[in-house]
């Protein structure tokens, strides 16, 4: 008993073991913190901003060729008549422009497709001007491409939305119903162990390892895709922390009383599969027809990933998503509740 | 506390647990003293785990009275799980802790208790210190329980079933331990259905069927009570059905002599006149004998005797 220090307390000793056992299992360090940020690099890949196209089209004469090349956004190819329509007819030219009957010019494009509409809008324009048109109305373009406002940024909360809930669901269920299944609860439960400090240990491993989980996925987000944070960061430190708690509580209710490994993962899949379609992970929950929004709002997913959104892109404080707040405080309180009446230690 | 309470070590009184559809535990009485290993002995779901773990605190009875060290679970049950050291029947403990890890866990809930190394040291497990539980043998992982046991440096030991599904050297291993922490006067109450074991370990047992004790004393004192020391077992092949099993009754120094399934049992007191009688009689009858074994009474002939089943056929 010489050399006891504070890490040989129960809670310390408690925590320890949860960040040992999460350590020390590779596919767990993968969900949590590798997938969420390939799944953001790949969506932000697939999604990112392209500069804006240039279109082709044909012209079937040099005089058209020339005019149409006044325009920077058509890439302008000079044909013969037939190699213009077969280059038409396999889509390599969005347009052709050939001399119509009376100095006309006639354009023939599919006016289904928006590429052709929109070659067909420029050519027109160009052609036009070269003949001499003045615009009535001068106009100038200032060209917006802010981080802010692309998928990415709008994708990233949700990410970090679903992460919270998937690291706190299966984090607290998992564990919780293995201990359980064999029988080391059992065997805690024999020891003068506080209960309350066994249930506090898994929030405190999971309130530590929110620090680095949010922190890898907002650090890559800023780093590579610029995607910005513009309310303050201790709002989001609260929002996180709420979400996670609200999650570890559901989490705890889910595993409070299953026996096996395979009847709580029906229950955590049943609990999180319809939040990940309808809470706005991948794209806006508004899209939900109007009499499910109210309950959509009232998912804690749909809660945090709306504040987590507000707070990021919009730069709003906590009193404005206090309605947010007010739906994670009310499932952490219910579900808490429920749990602790609920759970079985053996 | 007074003396007189503490040298009663467990009082068990009337005790009773019914499950759904089975009763457990159908009014047991124990006493134990300061300082004894005492057995709980039978076959499986004759009620031995249900009535540890009552014990331990772990499942509330129907009825009766439990006083471990004294105290009373819904009085003391702070002080009394400061005071037991525990071994659960099948727990798994966690496989990505490694061993050191795992004892020092269960050391940071005991007050009072050695060193974490010195608690390895004594279930030797020194050389595993660092090695995870996930690797270690089944006897390695039982000694580690073992040591999670007596982390609190525990006055009363309860083990469920401490050796089952181990090797024989393991479980010679595990009863050196056992022995030394009787020699170190702790109180330990055992479940186990190896009678070898019990007969090797314990100071006084409880044999137990359907919920009840149908014995209780030292193993020396249930062999005895059976009255005869030897047992002789024969088969006869075929011939058995022949034989006259009143003429073996009658040879001096048989007590009880019981037929089933072509062979036939036999208590005997004086091995040494019974067996020769034995074969003389039978070669006057004409029966051929295919095997003859003899061995010493022990408590599985006690638990044969009392219940006409043996305890392995469970």
């Amino acid at each position: 008993m010489s050399n006891t220090t504070w890490a040989d307390g129960p809670l310390v000793q408690l925590t320890l073991v949860r960040f040992r056992e999460f350590w020390r299992e590779p596919e767990a360090i993968f969900w949590v913190f590798v997938f969420p940020v390939l799944l953001a690099a790949g969506l932000g890949l697939a999604f990112r901003n392209r500069p804006p196209d240039v279109l082709k089209v044909a012209a079937v004469t040099p005089e058209l060729a020339r005019s149409l090349r006044q325009e920077k956004l058509l890439d302008v190819e000079r044909l013969s008549a037939p190699a213009a329509e077969e280059a038409l007819r396999t889509g390599k030219v969005a347009l052709l422009a050939a001399p119509g009957p009376g100095g006309a010019v006639v354009y023939r494009y599919d006016d289904t497709n928006p590429e052709g509409r929109t070659a067909r809008m420029l050519a027109d324009r160009a052609i036009e001007r070269a003949a001499g048109r003045a615009d009535p109305v001068a106009s100038s373009d200032r060209l917006m491409r802010e981080p802010g406002s692309r998928y990415i940024d709008f994708l990233l909360p949700g990410l970090l939305g679903m992460n919270l809930m998937g690291s706190a669901i299966w984090g607290m269920g998992f564990a919780i119903v293995d201990a359980r299944r064999k029988k080391l609860m059992k065997r805690l439960v024999a020891t003068p162990m506080p209960r309350h400090y066994y249930l506090l240990s898994f929030v405190l491993a999971r309130l530590l390892l929110l620090v680095v989980e949010v922190g890898v996925l907002l650090g890559f987000g800023a780093w590579v895709f610029q995607v910005p944070v513009r309310g303050s960061i201790p709002d989001l430190a609260v929002l996180c922390v709420l979400g996670s708690l609200a999650f570890s509580a559901l989490g705890l209710l889910i595993a409070s009383r299953a026996k096996t490994i395979e009847a709580a993962s029906g229950l955590m899949n049943t609990a999180m599969m319809p939040m990940w379609i309808v809470s706005g992970v991948f794209f806006s929950a508004q899209r939900f027809p109007g009499v499910l929004q109210p309950m959509i709002r009232a998912l804690p997913l749909t809660a945090v990933i709306d504040a987590l959104r507000a707070n990021m892109l919009q730069g709003a404080n906590l009193a404005q998503v206090a309605p947010q707040l007010g739906v994670l405080g009310a499932w952490l309180v219910v579900c808490f509740t429920l749990a602790l009446k609920l759970f079985r230690w053996r | 506390m007074s003396e007189i309470a503490l040298r009663a070590a467990l009082r068990v009184r009337n005790l009773r647990k019914a499950y759904k559809d089975v009763v457990a535990v159908d009014g047991v009485d124990l006493e134990m003293r300061l300082g004894e290993c005492f057995g709980l002995l039978g076959p499986n779901g004759a009620g031995k785990t249900t009535t540890i773990e009552i014990c331990e605190g772990l499942t509330a009875a129907d009825s009766g009275e439990v006083e471990v060290l004294g105290m009373r679970w819904n009085a003391h049950a702070k002080e009394l799980r400061q005071r037991l050291g525990i071994q659960l029947q099948e727990t798994q403990l966690s496989e990505k802790l490694t061993v050191m890890e795992t004892v020092r866990l269960f050391r940071s809930f005991f007050r009072h208790g050695p060193e974490v190394a010195e608690v390895i040291a004594l279930v030797q497990l020194d050389e595993k210190r660092k090695s995870r539980v996930g690797g270690l043998s089944g006897g390695q992982k039982q000694r580690l329980a073992l040591a999670c046991a007596l982390v609190g440096d525990p006055d009363f030991l309860f083990l469920d079933e401490p050796t089952t599904g181990l090797d024989p050297q393991a479980r010679r291993q595990l009863w050196d331990l056992i022995e030394q922490f009787k020699l170190a006067g702790r109180t330990i109450l055992m479940t186990t259905h190896y009678m070898d074991e019990a007969e090797r370990l314990c100071d006084r047992v409880a044999i137990m069927d359907h919920g009840k004790v149908i014995a209780l004393g030292t193993p020396r004192e249930l062999i005895a009570s059976i009255g005869a020391e030897h047992l002789v077992e024969f088969s006869a092949g075929g011939a058995v059905q022949a034989l006259d099993v009143s003429a073996l009754r009658r040879i001096e120094g048989v007590r009880e002599v019981r037929a089933e399934n072509g062979s036939v049992r036999m208590q005997v007191t004086e091995l040494h006149q019974a067996v020769p009688a034995l074969l003389d009689e039978l070669s006057r009858q004409g029966v051929p004998l295919t095997e003859l074994r003899t061995h010493s009474a022990s408590l599985e002939d006690v638990f044969v005797t009392l219940t006409g089943r043996h305890l392995r056929d469970e």
